[in-house]
């Protein structure tokens, strides 16, 4: 390695000193100006959407709902979570609703025409998500198929697929109760506030020892005021969220008592942490990211571009099977419409309002979940306000294509600031 | 002085076209030998032979005075030899570090080691004396022509390239950014490294180059010393292969 030291960069010596939290904002209004707006328009959003409907139906404000809130969202906001890696490497999966609903069939056959013991079942249907993620990004990467068109054509084949596994529109239906547990049954109140503490613990603990090795290694580090802001707003928050959901919610609690974080919660925060340290801490992410930002710079670069495609993939269908197993959990059963109807636009829509781009190379696993959570506020608000189905698609199918005038919009303006 | 990297009699077609016809050339280590020629005479179907990119024909490739066989990218990559294209390839939603280190990470198990790529890479801009950029994290969609360039060039030097071939590095820049990368490509030489320049543009080629190689239709004009030729000489070789007893014999 190149190891002459001679006439230190001044401009890069006068930045190594810690830059102070004003600056670090003032760096981000100027990235959000030039047209980089993030998770902006998804937290703005949900915010004016909870606001409105929470003056408009007093409901929506309760524990019940905030609960529901969770496991209306939680089918879709992990096939999201899968789509923003197709997506981030400049491809589409149409077919992830039909995928998350094979592999909930999957599952319900096993589980009761086989009789298999559940985790067996389980095992099963992300297998098969992940076969159908391999034949797909083979069929993308390798034979040079239009994503568009491969996963169009896989969307018609699997509702057929789904049609022959449950036996022509029969409803199985599931009565494991681990299977069952996943969507409709919560954690004891203090397993939740034990569950908070350590997240909050681990948050602020990477956070720190991460400033720290930087600063003794003279690099720039985040200042210590950025790090306290970003952990008290994990607690608040946080702390907010699990109050509400150990509050007791049961319409008769001298009958049943119904308290706790839902069970989905931890799951979605598990697949969160796992992906965003694929994400970022890896190769393989830091490859995906290439992959969607420039395919030709990556290839010279010695990045295998096929493989990390098929891989992105493979990641979907199998995120869409873990979603399609909450979605058979939350009904406790599988008909020829799980995972069918809205559920794809739903998921595109989330990872897209949530900040990740249509075009590639931009976006989060975080960005799913702040989208999933919109969706899911839309749905659960139209509800209570009594709008039948037609609005509340009108509303969603608004919303989406509102998300991507503003990623093509951000796109335009940021190649107008020279940012692109 | 035995040349860094010297090729011999290199042939190449492509179908029923010859483009190169027994071409030789050379570049010496510390020094800058400029690669001119007009469209079409064979410039970038050199360098690509050379980066391994196109097969040989016939002819040699010796690096260090030794013959090497370059079969792909990666054989020249390990050679020491770098190509920075005119097409940077860069990615603009990674920062100016993950951009150097694309492809090549360093890893410290299965996390990245980002305190040691940014080190690094912060090292390596240092020791090229570059000033311009604000700082390394930045992305390269928010950097400016020039600077992108000096990131290309700097990701070839990083690893310890020991030949660095630049293809139009200037051809999309303004004057100071030109400037600046002139600038850059000089003290690349005066480290060590044999730089190759391709370029159209006269002022650049005499204002850095201590050597002038000039393609004429697939044939090597001459190769000379920058300072025994004249601006219009070189214009003459580029054109019509010869100027005065220089250039291909009839």
């Amino acid at each position: 390695m190149n190891k002459v030291k001679e006439l230190p960069g001044d401009a890069i010596a006068a930045a190594k000193t810690s830059p102070s939290i004003g600056l670090s904002v003032r760096a981000y209004a100027e990235r959000v100006r030039g047209g980089d707006m993030g998770a902006l328009p998804a937290v703005l959003g949900l915010i004016v959407l909870c606001t409105v409907f929470a003056v408009a139906r007093p409901a929506f404000l309760t524990a019940i709902n905030f609960a529901n809130l969770f496991t209306q969202g939680a089918a879709i906001t992990v096939i999201a979570m899968g789509l923003v890696f197709v997506l981030l490497v400049g491809e589409i999966d149409l077919s992830a609703g039909f995928a998350s609903g094979v592999c909930a069939a999957v599952l319900a056959v096993t589980l009761t025409s086989l009789g298999l013991p559940w985790y067996v079942c389980v095992l099963a249907a992300i297998v098969t998500g992940v076969v159908i993620g391999v034949t797909l990004g083979g069929l993308v990467a390798k034979v040079g198929i239009p994503s568009f068109v491969v996963t169009l054509a896989a969307f018609l084949a699997f509702q057929g697929l789904v049609l022959v596994l449950v036996r022509e529109g029969t409803n199985i239906s599931i009565r494991d109760d681990v299977i069952v547990a996943i969507a409709t049954r919560n954690l004891p109140p203090w397993l939740g506030w034990a569950l908070f503490a350590v997240c909050v613990a681990v948050y602020a603990g990477i956070q720190l020892l991460r400033a720290r090795k930087r600063t003794t290694r003279g690099l720039v580090a985040d200042p210590m005021s950025l790090i306290a802001a970003r952990v008290g707003a994990l607690v608040v928050i946080g702390g907010l969220a699990v109050y509400v959901l150990n509050l007791e919610r049961s319409r008769n609690p001298l009958l049943t008592s119904l308290t706790g974080v839902p069970i989905v919660v931890p799951i979605i925060l598990a697949l969160l942490v796992l992906w965003t340290f694929v994400l970022h801490r890896t190769a393989f992410g830091r490859h995906i990211y290439a992959v969607g930002g420039n395919p030709e710079a990556a290839r010279r670069a010695g990045i295998p571009v096929d493989r990390i495609k098929v891989a992105a993939f493979v990641i979907c269908s199998s995120m869409a099977a873990v979603g399609g197993i909450i979605a058979a959990s939350r009904a406790s059963s599988v008909d020829p419409n799980t995972g069918g109807s809205s559920v794809l636009l739903y998921a595109v829509g989330a990872a897209v309002i949530g900040g990740t781009s249509l075009f590639g190379g931009k976006g989060r696993v975080l960005d799913a979940i702040l989208g999933g959570a919109v969706v899911a506020v839309i749905e659960n608000g139209m509800g209570l306000m009594g709008y039948g189905a037609s609005v509340k698609y009108l509303v969603t199918g608004s919303v989406l294509l509102l998300a991507a005038g503003v990623d093509a919009i951000a796109r335009k303006r940021a190649s107008a600031a020279g940012l692109r | 002085m035995t040349p860094l990297l010297e090729v011999r009699g290199i042939d190449k077609s492509f179908g029923p076209v010859q483009v190169l016809h027994d071409v030789a050339f050379s570049a010496n280590a510390g020094e800058v030998t400029a690669l001119v020629g007009d469209n079409g005479a064979g410039k970038s179907t050199l360098v690509k032979c050379i980066g391994g990119i196109y097969p040989i024909d016939s002819g040699e490739i010796l690096f260090d005075g030794k013959p090497v066989h370059v079969h792909g990218p990666r054989d020249a990559a390990a050679l020491g030899i770098e190509i920075v294209y005119q097409d940077l390839a860069l990615c603009d939603n990674l920062d100016i570090v993950q951009n150097m280190f694309l492809g090549r990470e360093r890893r410290r198990g299965i996390m990245l080691d980002e305190a040691a790529m940014e080190e690094q890479a912060q090292e390596t801009l240092t020791g090229l004396s570059v000033r311009t950029v604000k700082s390394i994290r930045q992305q390269v969609s928010s950097l400016s022509g020039g600077q992108r360039q000096t990131v290309a060039i700097a990701k070839a030097v990083l690893w310890n390239s020991k030949v660095v071939i630049l293809d139009e590095p200037t051809a999309a820049l303004g004057v100071a950014q030109t400037a600046q990368v002139l600038e850059l490509v000089r003290r690349l030489a005066d480290k060590g490294l044999a730089v190759v320049l391709i370029s159209h543009n006269m002022n650049d080629v005499f204002a850095v180059s201590d050597r002038i190689a000039a393609l004429y239709l697939g044939r090597m004009a001459a190769q000379v010393r920058t300072a025994d030729v004249t601006h219009a000489q070189v214009v003459e070789l580029i054109t019509s292969g010869r100027s005065g007893d220089l250039g291909i014999t009839q």
